[in-house]
């Protein structure tokens, strides 16, 4: 699968959450992606750019523009060395929460994507990555 | 505004700002004796989950003060995005216009007023 670009970014902080959902907007609208699709894409990424921080002690996130053919996809991949996640089936639940929120975090991402994929082990970190497609 | 408190949130928040602006208008409705709150997030691009709470908070907070919140202006992909994400923000009202906001704002806090604002909590 062809990539047409990628780029790291810090993710570590709130502020930083803010600037990965700006430049997350900025790559689906380069994308072309229609606006529902645009918001879908950031909503997913900020709530997985707050578990990386919160979760996961910080980390970073590689953003890729990708083509396939006709079609565009935008992909994130999040990781940090955090504690892990013990067991990645309950904190994909609605409602599962450890950090005080609402637990709609991970499922809420994956349902947001075309793709999600999810690998951690405790106590060495978290690598989420999801995948939008136009 | 007289009784009502009109917040309207211009810029991309980071989770912090979003709890001072929880606490802060906790704080401006008994401040103020306010009856109402207009919650305008027109510019709003996303509403994520940490946003959605704190909305729903601040719908929660007022309702124990005496006040009633209209969350204004979502615009429709925020709409969509919003439920998919899994929260429907249940307990919060909300209205397409400032206008119709004040409408709903009006009728609540007259409705309170016929039937004895209070009266039930005082002993006689």
């Amino acid at each position: 699968m062809p990539l047409v670009r990628s780029d790291k970014l810090p993710c570590a902080s709130d502020g930083d959450v803010v600037i990965v959902r700006q430049r997350v907007r900025s790559l689906a609208v380069e994308s072309g992606f229609p606006l529902v699709d645009q918001t879908k894409i950031v909503t997913a990424a900020s709530e997985l750019a707050r578990n990386t921080v919160v979760h996961g002690q910080g980390g970073t996130v590689e953003l890729e523009m990708l083509v396939e053919g006709a079609r565009r996809g935008v992909r994130l991949t999040f990781t940090d060395h955090g504690p892990g996640i013990a067991d990645i089936s309950q904190a994909m639940k609605d409602g599962f929460t450890t950090g005080g929120g609402l637990g709609l975090g991970l499922g809420g991402a994956k349902r947001l994507s075309s793709e999600f994929e999810i690998r951690s082990r405790a106590g060495e970190g978290t690598v989420v990555r999801i995948a939008r497609w136009r | 505004m007289g009784e009502f408190l009109l917040v309207s949130i211009q810029v991309d928040m980071h989770d912090k700002l979003a709890i001072t602006l929880q606490d802060d208008l906790t704080t401006s409705i008994v401040k103020h004796r306010a009856r109402g709150v207009l919650i305008d997030i027109s510019s709003l691009e996303i509403v994520d989950s940490f946003i959605g709470r704190m909305l729903a908070n601040i719908a929660a907070m007022s309702r124990v003060l005496d006040a009633e919140t209209v969350v204004v202006g979502m615009r429709p992909a925020v709409a969509i995005t919003l439920v998919e994400l899994g929260m429907s923000l249940t307990g919060v009202r909300t209205a397409l216009t400032v206008e119709r906001a004040m409408d709903t704002l009006r009728a609540s806090v007259a409705t309170g007023a016929e039937s004895g604002r209070g009266d039930a909590a005082r002993p006689e």
